[in-house]
């Protein structure tokens, strides 16, 4: 038995991907659930505007964060500031009469934060919640749901399909052929393309039809949002199949990617209540980002001009992954004299 | 037409997988490359197909549309079925229609395959895998054909069937080079290159190189010296460098007395 136990963990030293699994994943779940596990919004932004809008924004505490106080602001600006995602929290106030509490129900965990602060307070404002009247968890949850199967059929299904092509040794027959890199990689990538773009609408109608979550806004840009974000994790599937022999380690390696966006991205905890040292890196995925979109836009309506940062940052983020990944696969197909390396055996 | 390779070599960082390796393979005839495992074949095919480039030396080989290639694996997609397989190679070389029929017809019963058609490649066996990846190698009728130890772990029926199709496309016009382990089935080709450690050990027609062995091969119940005997059926073969005291029983050499003689004569000549 002896013999065995020292062979196993021979054999563990040298898979970095299992030891990363064992040694890296309960730390970061660690972090993550001990820094980043935190439903409770500390710091909500909000505005205050209207003619009473100084002594009202003078009444709110923590959590309310008051960025902004404009007497001569009315409720149409705040229910634009609340769409376009540049505040949590609209007060409306007027000459007399009790001042009006506009929250945004797309932010849900913020959104209840607000409600219960206000209800702790006591306070004699009338709360509206905009965008999710009931505060309904499945509206918040199912754009983000969205972004989530994309990145898991992007990402897993595309670099299982890769792989299976490099296992099965048929990867180098392609690579001999008469195609162009270009083509085998288009070729390979189309597929996936075409199947998550099918699954994007299923899983939008289905989501719209079965939980009764709205779309409020424009079809076009969401369909460009999902199509960037698309381009995004088929890259990191080409990528990850680039440094992958077989399909597990393929699978091992699109968990270790897909699981900080799903803990990190703001589909679960809110990002506004986690601390920076664990939010920064929320900021690194991609995930983040379709999120904000699909939100943004189905539940608020929001438009182009409040979204660009994430559209860029997602265009970026296609490029950089994409053609990386592309080099490397191209390098894969059509090696030189130093990328030469002595092909794994194939698979019977 | 010859193609083939020139002087060439391969380093894969610090190791030498081919090192100032010439091999012809002339149109017409079936050129076998043979060696252990690491002596360098899969790289020299690889170079043939022009999956690797030499660090130094040239390569004739034709354009990649007329080039036919077996890699090691049965160089078929597994979760396609035989004719799906056979239709996904004939688009790739833009074969028309009638054409591909009749070459998936011609081919497919060669191979005894033609009534697979509908049977995914996951669920044949080795040697029909194999016989389709050779059929899939030769559908555009290539000038060069590359095959990277076609034979290895195929039942004995499925090699000679095998043969038969590669002697024929040779027959045809084809210019064929396949690797293998086995050196009976190198004695078959028209010409043999045997590579060790990345160099070649030996190489002309199996009978010019199998005249040319470096001392005798003897037959013996007991070899005198076990670093220079190797077991064939119930006896020893045994070689005796030139010059050696004469003992045991003269046998005719064959390729594999030769390829094994070549060797220690080299390392005797190194020591």
């Amino acid at each position: 038995m002896w013999a065995m136990i020292v062979k196993e963990f021979r054999e563990l030293r040298r898979d970095r991907r299992t030891m990363a699994m064992l040694v890296g994943l309960p730390l970061v779940l660690l972090v993550v659930f001990g820094y980043a596990a935190n439903f409770n919004v500390s710091k909500i932004d909000t505005e205050v505007l209207g003619p009473q809008a100084q002594q009202v924004a003078a009444r709110l505490h923590a959590p309310f964060d008051v960025t902004r106080v404009d007497p001569s602001g009315t409720r149409a600006q705040a229910e634009d500031d609340l769409r376009e995602n540049r505040i949590d929290v609209a007060v409306v106030t007027a000459t007399s009469g009790t001042p009006v509490v506009l929250v945004d129900g797309s932010a849900l965990f913020t959104a209840q934060s607000a409600v219960s602060a206000l209800h702790r307070a006591g306070s004699s404002f009338q709360i509206q919640v905009l965008f999710n009247p009931d505060l309904k968890t499945s509206w918040v949850m199912v754009p983000a749901l969205i972004g989530l199967i994309l990145a898991f059929i992007g990402t897993i299904i595309t670099s299982l399909g890769l792989v299976r092509e490099r296992q099965a040794g048929t990867l180098e027959q392609l690579a001999v052929m008469p195609f162009r890199p270009s083509d085998v990689i288009a070729g390979k990538i189309a597929p996936y393309f075409g199947l998550a773009a099918l699954d994007l609408l299923l899983v939008t109608v289905i989501g719209v039809v079965l939980f009764g979550v709205p779309f409020a806004g424009s079809v076009a840009l969401f369909a460009l949002a999902g199509a960037i974000f698309l381009l995004v994790v088929l890259g990191l599937g080409v990528l990850i199949s680039t440094v992958s022999q077989n399909q597990g380690q393929a699978i091992q390696t699109a968990i270790l990617v897909l699981l900080p966006q799903v803990l990190l991205s703001g589909m679960i905890f809110p990002l506004a209540a986690m601390p920076w040292g664990v939010r920064w890196i929320g900021y690194l995925l991609p995930l983040t980002y379709f999120v904000n979109i699909s939100q943004g836009i189905m539940l608020r309506g929001a438009s182009f001009a409040s979204l660009w940062p994430s559209y860029l940052v997602l265009t970026v983020m296609a490029v950089a992954v994409l053609g990386v990944a592309i080099l490397r696969f191209r390098r894969d197909l059509a090696p030189n004299v130093r990328a030469a390396e002595p092909e794994p055996a194939a698979a019977p | 037409m010859t193609f083939g390779a020139e002087h060439i070599t391969v380093r894969f960082g610090d190791v030498h997988a081919l090192q100032d390796v010439t091999l012809d393979v002339p149109t017409g005839a079936v050129t076998a490359v043979v060696g252990g495992d690491g002596a360098g074949k899969s790289t020299l095919m690889r170079c043939l197909v022009g999956k690797v480039v030499p660090e130094q030396g040239s390569l004739r080989r034709p354009p990649k549309q007329q080039v036919g290639y077996l890699p090691s694996g049965s160089g078929s997609w597994r979760d396609l079925t035989v004719d799906e397989n056979v239709e996904f190679v004939g688009r790739v070389y833009r074969l028309s229609r009638s054409a591909l029929d009749g070459r998936r017809s011609e081919l497919l019963r060669a191979a005894g395959l033609l009534d697979v058609g509908n049977r995914l490649v996951r669920n044949l066996s080795g040697g029909m895998r194999q016989k389709l990846g050779f059929v899939l190698a030769m559908l555009h009728r290539p000038a060069l054909v590359v095959l990277d130890e076609p034979s290895t772990g195929v039942d004995p029926v499925s090699r000679v069937e095998l043969w038969r199709m590669i002697a024929e496309t040779a027959a045809d016009g084809a210019a064929v080079v396949m690797s293998t382990t086995y050196v009976d089935e190198a004695e078959r080709a028209s010409a043999v290159l045997v590579l060790d450690e990345g160099r070649a050990a030996l190489s002309g027609r199996p009978d010019e190189v199998i005249a040319a062995i470096p001392g005798r091969v003897v037959q013996v119940a007991h070899p005198a010296d076990r670093r220079h005997a190797w077991r064939r059926g119930r006896s020893f073969h045994e070689w005796l460098p030139d010059g050696s005291p004469a003992r045991g029983n003269p046998v005719l050499p064959d390729l594999e007395d030769t390829i094994v003689a070549e060797m220690l004569y080299a390392r005797e000549v190194s020591r």
